[in-house]
């Protein structure tokens, strides 16, 4: 019998080590009156506007931060916000002067030192922040950031930045930011409603650690608490000085794993917003009765192209490129596989997402012609196989098959999809240039501009020029649209530039993206902003 | 029997210095950079590779970095993710909802379970027995997210008796039908483990003693017959509390449940290792100290077994 006391008292504390943290709990599961929940993804950095560059962050950095201007929900067109005026002569020297009565959610106000030091450090090469490139239009960029000379890959590191502030950067008051850019470029007002350009208070430069657990923004709602991997709360902030001051009292991003568990909490009412549909939701239009009709198809700011390896010799000649173009049926993919929710490309540049920009420039080259494609095909010699390379987490293996059997059918040739397991190793093939064929290209743009589809990926030497594309032509042609007096002049030359890729064919335009967004019947005046979120300043629970 | 407990202990710690070391040299070694994808499409600056892998220790030689790791752990620092949580926060607010899951699924699959198998196993080849069988058969073969799913759908967006997801709490509550999911096909297992286990014991020579005796027939299947039947299900039963724990990704997928599984599928896709390696450390203490509960239990159940 002693053994088995023996036994017993063992056992209890062991039991009890283990299952002791299952206490506690409880409490209701609905969210606040007046709070609204909308559907996010854990974010991948600290939530700071200069390091964060990915939807799930993001969400949170744009409801918290306001900058100098914003774009409007409807149009794209940009709006002064904390900006008074952006006054330019050039093009290159720009006097923004900013408003009164803006402040932090910790009571100190905005002043133009907000915004100066938040930039120069972001664009710091030893703060490492993911968005540092987004400044090297500044002049003094190559100061504070190096480019290295051998190049990201090669053996020496970069050399060391002579100085901590960007020169063309300066404050002369608290109201008043004057920017001197190295050479002319008109998108750049347009660009300062990207999160980077976010002011940052005194607090974060002060304490960082402490910051990064209690985020202090400018912006519509103010951090309320976190529970890591499960849910951000924000809460309105009562002094808001922008142009929208929200109806509702906050707002909670909470964490889902699974879109198909997301929708199916909002369709019984559980969350009142997801930015995305599920594939199961999107057959047959299946959300318009489940929702009824409570929520929107709208084009936003992002495209799928093929880029092509132009460093090997069989990729080198343009009526390949041109041939595979012509021989792909964009109209039949995007309605067979994606429901409707892509349109088919016919450019670079995604069309109706940029204002005012004219869309085609692509022109024949992206229209299907299975006969122009095979007499093409035929005179460059080239045999195949075809094969076109994409990563396999992200679930791109169905519209890959229809366009090798698309490319079987037209070209008779052979093609064939090569999974890579997952997006960093794909990104490393790209880094090695060790591609065989087409590789699948997406791109998200930061601002509604057309040269943020343009410039860093097609430009010689590009950061995101994975093709190895080198154009003087086009160049000279996005230089010179850069310096166009005016945003409407400088939309009518990088159509020029894009006419350039028409004929070279660097990569393939696919399809450009739309964004299929629902919400619950507890929200009134829903409306979607450019980069499909809910916009959170205007919309209104009803009573 | 303490100095049996006592040695267990001691094995522990190489154990547990070898499979940590094993799961830390494994996820550095997944091909693929870590820091390739975190900026979207375009590659990240320089400077902010070079200041992740200055903080995460990457220069270094595995071996190094994975005793630079155990000397944090000992001082009880779990590390940092990327976006800067501590490890240990995540896993303080993701353990106890994980704990509560499996508890509950195992209760329920114990409750059942066992409860089906005594039924069946007492009264051989009549209704019942035929119907557990069937029905067992059923849940084996049905794979856990088609139960998931079709008790999502249907209690919760269709009839509306459940929310379709757990909330951010996961209360008790709401973790039954979670919990019943997870744990239905261990509960076919441990039915037909009790069904077998009793008939076997039903014809052993201190049953029939028991009988003999004019013992009531209560007492002869509550405490002669269960109790040394119960061996094989409650090995059962511990080492599954650890799968239903760590291996709860696709249940927790499905109903949002914010536990262990899905943080460690998490980590891995994004390569956070700092948070699969203490996650898993975790995860093989909980084993490790199931094993030798459930060793303990045996030595309760059955007097035959001694440990010194």
């Amino acid at each position: 019998m002693r053994k088995r006391r023996l036994a017993a008292w063992i056992a209890a504390p062991l039991a009890v080590g283990v299952f002791a943290t299952a206490c506690g709990g409880g409490g209701g599961g609905a969210s606040e009156d007046g709070f609204i929940t909308v559907n996010s993804t854990e974010p991948e950095n600290p939530l700071v506007p200069a390091n964060t560059t990915e939807t799930g962050g993001g969400k949170v950095v744009d409801a918290m931060f306001t900058g100098l201007i914003s774009y409007d929900e409807k149009t794209s067109e940009p709006y002064n916000e904390v900006a008074e005026s952006i006054e330019t002569t050039d093009n290159q020297h720009y006097t923004i002067k900013l408003k009164d009565g803006w402040t932090f959610h910790d009571g100190t106000p905005v002043t133009s030192q907000s915004f100066v030091r938040a930039w120069n450090y972001a664009a710091y090469a030893p703060n490492g922040q993911s968005t540092a490139s987004f400044f090297e239009h500044i002049q003094g960029y190559d100061e504070v950031n190096p480019a290295d000379p051998d190049g990201d890959k090669g053996p020496q590191p970069a050399p060391e930045p002579t100085a901590e502030t960007m020169s063309g950067l300066k404050a002369p008051d608290d109201k008043t930011i004057e920017v001197t850019l190295d050479a002319p470029f008109a998108t750049f007002p347009t660009m300062l409603g990207y999160t980077a350009f976010s002011p940052m208070p005194d607090k974060f430069f002060d304490d960082k650690a402490g910051f990064e657990e209690k985020p202090i923004g400018n912006g519509p709602f103010k951090f309320d608490e976190r529970q890591p991997n499960q849910l951000i709360k924000v809460s309105r902030y009562e002094e808001y000085a922008g142009k929208n001051k929200p109806q509702i009292k906050g707002v909670e991003f909470r964490v889902y794993n699974e879109l198909e568990t997301a929708y199916q909490d909002l369709v019984s009412g559980n969350l009142d917003f997801i930015d995305q549909m599920p594939p199961s939701a999107l057959v047959d239009e299946k959300w318009k009765t489940d929702l009824n009709d409570r929520g929107e198809v709208k084009p936003i700011l992002s495209n799928n192209a093929l880029q092509l390896p132009l460093y090997l010799p069989e990729y080198q000649d343009p009526k390949l490129r041109h041939a595979i173009s012509l021989a792909i049926n964009r109209e039949e993919i995007t309605n067979s596989i994606f429901s409707g929710t892509y349109q088919p490309a016919t450019g670079w540049v995604p069309s109706d997402a940029v204002p005012g920009y004219e869309p085609g420039a692509c022109g024949e080259w992206c229209e299907y012609d299975k006969d122009r494609a095979k007499k093409l095909f035929d005179e460059t010699g080239f045999e195949g196989p075809i094969t076109i390379t994409s990563n396999a987490d992200g679930g791109h293996k169905e519209w890959i098959s229809a366009i090798c059997g698309q490319i079987k059918n037209n070209l008779g040739a052979d093609c064939v999809y090569k999974p890579v397991p997952t997006f960093s190793e794909f990104l490393k093939m790209h880094d090695e240039q060790s591609h065989d064929g087409p590789f699948r290209f997406g791109w998200l743009g930061d601002y509604p501009a057309a040269e943020t589809f343009l410039g860093k990926i097609y430009r010689t030497g590009a950061s995101s020029n994975y093709m190895g594309y080198r154009s003087e032509e086009f160049d000279a042609a996005m230089n010179k649209a850069d310096r166009a007096p005016s945003v409407e002049e400088g939309n009518k030359l990088y159509f020029e530039a894009e006419k350039i890729l028409a004929k070279d064919m660097p990569s393939i335009p696919l399809w450009d993206q739309k964004a299929a967004v629902g919400w619950s019947d507890r929200l009134e005046g829903a409306t979607v902003t450019w980069d499909r979120q809910l916009n959170v300043e205007t919309v209104k629970l009803k009573s | 029997m303490g100095r049996y407990v006592l040695r267990r202990l001691l094995q522990l710690i190489p154990v547990f210095i070898g499979t940590t070391f094993i799961i830390y040299a494994l996820i550095w070694a997944l091909p693929g950079d870590p820091f390739a994808g975190r900026c979207g499409e375009r590659p990240c600056p320089p400077a902010y590779i070079a200041e992740m892998t200055e903080q995460y220790n990457l220069d270094d030689p595995v071996i190094v970095q994975y005793f630079k790791y155990l000397w944090q752990l000992l001082q009880g620092n779990f590390g940092e993710t990327y976006s800067g949580q501590m490890v240990s926060d995540l896993m303080a607010s993701a353990y106890p909802v994980t704990i509560r899951l499996a508890v509950v699924a195992l209760i329920i699959e114990a409750v059942i379970g066992i409860g089906a198998g005594i039924l069946t196993g007492l009264r051989n080849k009549g209704f019942a027995d035929n119907l557990v069988l069937m029905s067992t058969l059923f849940l084996i073969s049905l794979p856990v997210f088609v139960t998931g799913f079709v008790l999502q759908v249907w209690l919760g967006t269709e009839w509306g008796i459940i929310r379709p997801s757990v909330s951010s709490q996961a209360t008790w509550g709401e973790l039954i039908v979670p919990g019943f999911v997870l744990g239905s096909l261990s509960m076919a297992y441990v039915a037909r483990l009790t069904r077998t286990s009793l008939m076997e014991n039903k014809r052993a020579d201190y049953v029939r003693t028991a009988v003999a005796k004019g013992l009531e027939p209560r007492r002869v299947v509550g405490v002669h017959l269960l109790r040394n039947s119960m061996i094989p299900v409650i090995t059962f039963l511990g080492t599954d509390l650890g799968a239903l724990m760590g291996g709860a990704i696709v249940t927790e997928g499905i109903f949002n449940i914010r536990g262990i599984g899905g943080l460690v599928y998490d980590a891995i896709i994004t390569k956070e290792g700092t948070t699969v390696t203490g996650i898993v450390t975790l995860l093989v203490l909980v084993y490790l100290l199931m094993n030798l509960l459930v060793d303990v239990l045996y030595a309760v159940l059955d007097p035959r077994i001694r440990y010194d």
